[in-house]
């Protein structure tokens, strides 16, 4: 058994074989009691107030900002801003750095398996300044050549984004080789770290990051709680996204100076509690431990796609290796509708996910509608694997068909 | 009934042996309703006369309760007459919405028991789909 298991309520009874962490995990007791231990002895409006608690609120608001920084491996934590969700960080990006630098006839370097949340906003700003949207392609597993970035980056290019770990597919992407190609035509780096960051170790002084992304939810933290990390130099060259309280220095009638940064970024008053959760969903995850993720990971990975291929009648998208999957199984069942799949599923208490991902780009160039997604995390165990292949073996009979 | 029972007994029949799911030589009217988000795909092509719905196909394809929905549809509609099929489509929208009474509910024949699709949000859309695409079509051809 897991020992980590009993800290997450939502498991700890195992009504549920919960497979959709890759959609948002669930939370252990330890980052609920941390939001709690917030609203019940620090709660004010942080950075406002010039009493003891709301200097409290400050606090821990900006102590979950320091904790952050270390976790990714920032210089200051004046590089990180606190946002909602990897959505905005990405639009936050998108809206100031791509407005400001991005000019006619330059182009945006992204790739056809990114999650919506990395296309929109750069269809977005290319269609307002008639700027270029170009696409990387993978192979049929999945994987993308380096040869292809360094064709498609070029000296128009501006913005080069992608996701360090697809949410379809897996399959870690070489980050330090393309920022290094990226930056050798003068473009930026944006790294989409929905995906990797709750499984992996992340330096984004390492892979040379110029913005990294990523949501609290995904690792454990309270929904509603993001992370945009920028470079310093970068942030302090843009403009803010949103404006209004609390990211000013002084206001006129006619005019205004802005807060230095990160709070130049954070408008309005901020979800301290959510960034005290995240502080604490990350001392869980470095206690876990990246060595004990990956190991538990890999091993009932492995079990799952080994016993799955087995079953007739299944298609398996994505790398031939377990290893490159990072916990994200994606496949399909004969004639059968992933909605269908995931409904069958759900009546037996298997949670998995089903239809296109938010990454319908990837899924036309598959050339299917939609796919069943199973996901797994640390917390995860063989039952829970067993159950998902017993319901799997059943759904064909369940909806009419001979096997 | 549970879910699977949902299936086995009603949806899978009219998924897989449908009644009504076929080519349609000069229909009076047509219409294709799409669900983007999930591939849902479903033309539904009608024979109007004096009012009456006097046949009528579908043509497709997506997950089972879409195009089951469709099949139980045309069962129910044929031989009805335009504002009939209007007052069913409409029982039919209130019984996925959870707003449905017992008489009504009789009125639905096998199409009743997708009453279940009420807890699953994310299925709405497919159960409406053949619904939905009905009533846009009688409303333009009015
Ligand atoms: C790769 C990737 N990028 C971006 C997102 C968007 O995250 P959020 O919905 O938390 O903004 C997700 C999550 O679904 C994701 O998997």
């Amino acid at each position: 058994m897991n020992a980590f298991r009993k800290d997450f309520p939502v498991l700890s009874e195992n009504k549920y074989a919960y497979l959709d962490s890759a959609a948002t995990a669930q939370r252990p007791v330890q980052v609920l009691k941390a939001v709690e231990d917030f609203y019940r002895t620090a709660n004010a409006n942080p950075l406002r107030g010039l009493y003891e608690l709301s200097i409290k609120a400050t606090d821990a608001y900006e102590d979950a900002r320091a904790r952050v920084a270390r976790f990714i491996d920032a210089s200051s934590s004046e590089e990180v801003i606190f946002t909602k969700n990897t959505t905005e960080s990405l639009n936050l990006v998108a809206y100031s750095y791509g407005r400001a630098f991005v000019k006619e006839g330059d182009e945006i370097l992204i790739a056809v398996s990114e999650h919506h949340s990395n296309i929109i906003p750069w269809q977005t700003l290319a269609k307002e300044k008639n700027a270029k949207l170009v696409y990387l392609y993978p192979n049929e597993k999945g994987e993308y050549s380096l040869d292809e970035v360094k064709a498609k980056c070029n000296s128009r290019t501006r913005i080069f984004a992608m996701a360090q770990v697809s949410n379809v597919l897996g399959i870690p992407k070489p980050i330090k080789e393309y920022a290094k190609i990226a930056h050798s035509v003068g473009a930026v780096m944006v790294v989409d770290g929905a995906q990797s960051t709750p499984h992996m170790k992340v330096s984004v002084r390492d892979m040379d990051a110029d913005f990294f992304a990523f949501s609290g939810h995904k690792l454990m933290a309270p929904m509603g709680i993001g992370v945009l990390y920028g470079k310093k130099e970068l942030l302090e060259a843009m403009p803010p996204f949103l404006t209004g309280g609390e990211m000013i220095e002084y206001v006129t009638e006619q005019s205004a100076t802005f807060a230095e940064v990160p709070h130049k970024f954070e408008a309005g008053t901020v979800n301290a509690a959510g960034a005290v959760g995240l502080a604490a969903a990350i001392d869980y995850l470095e206690n876990v431990g990246f060595d004990f993720i990956e190991k538990t990971e890999e091993k009932l990975t492995a079990y799952l796609l080994d016993e799955l291929k087995k079953v007739p009648h299944i298609t398996v998208y994505g790398s031939d290796s377990y290893k490159e999957h990072v916990g994200i199984v994606t496949f399909n069942v004969d004639d059968c509708h992933p909605h269908d799949v995931a409904s069958i599923l759900d009546a037996d208490k298997v949670c998995i996910r089903a239809g296109h991902h938010c990454a319908q780009p990837l899924m036309q160039f598959m050339k299917v509608n939609a796919t069943n997604r199973a996901s797994l995390y640390f917390y995860n165990t063989e039952e829970d694997v067993d159950r998902f292949l017993t319901s799997i073996k059943n759904v064909r009979k369940e909806l009419g068909y001979g096997s | 009934m549970d879910l699977k029972e949902m299936y086995r007994e009603i949806v899978n029949e009219h998924n897989l042996h449908p009644t009504h799911k076929y080519d349609f030589e000069n229909p009076t009217m047509f219409k294709r309703g799409v669900n983007p988000s999930c591939g849902d795909d479903l033309t539904i092509n009608l024979k109007v006369e004096e009012g009456v719905i006097t046949d009528g196909s579908y043509v497709g394809n997506g997950c089972a309760i879409s195009q089951a929905s469709g099949d139980m549809m045309m069962d129910l509609i044929i031989g009805k007459t335009v504002d009939e099929a209007k007052h069913l489509a409409e029982i039919f929208n209130r019984m996925i919405k959870g707003e449905v009474t017992e008489e009504e509910l009789e009125e639905l024949e096998d199409a009743q028991a997708l009453i279940d699709i009420s807890h699953m949000p994310a299925r709405v859309k497919c159960a409406l789909l053949s619904w939905r695409t009905l009533s846009e079509m009688l409303d333009e051809n009015n």
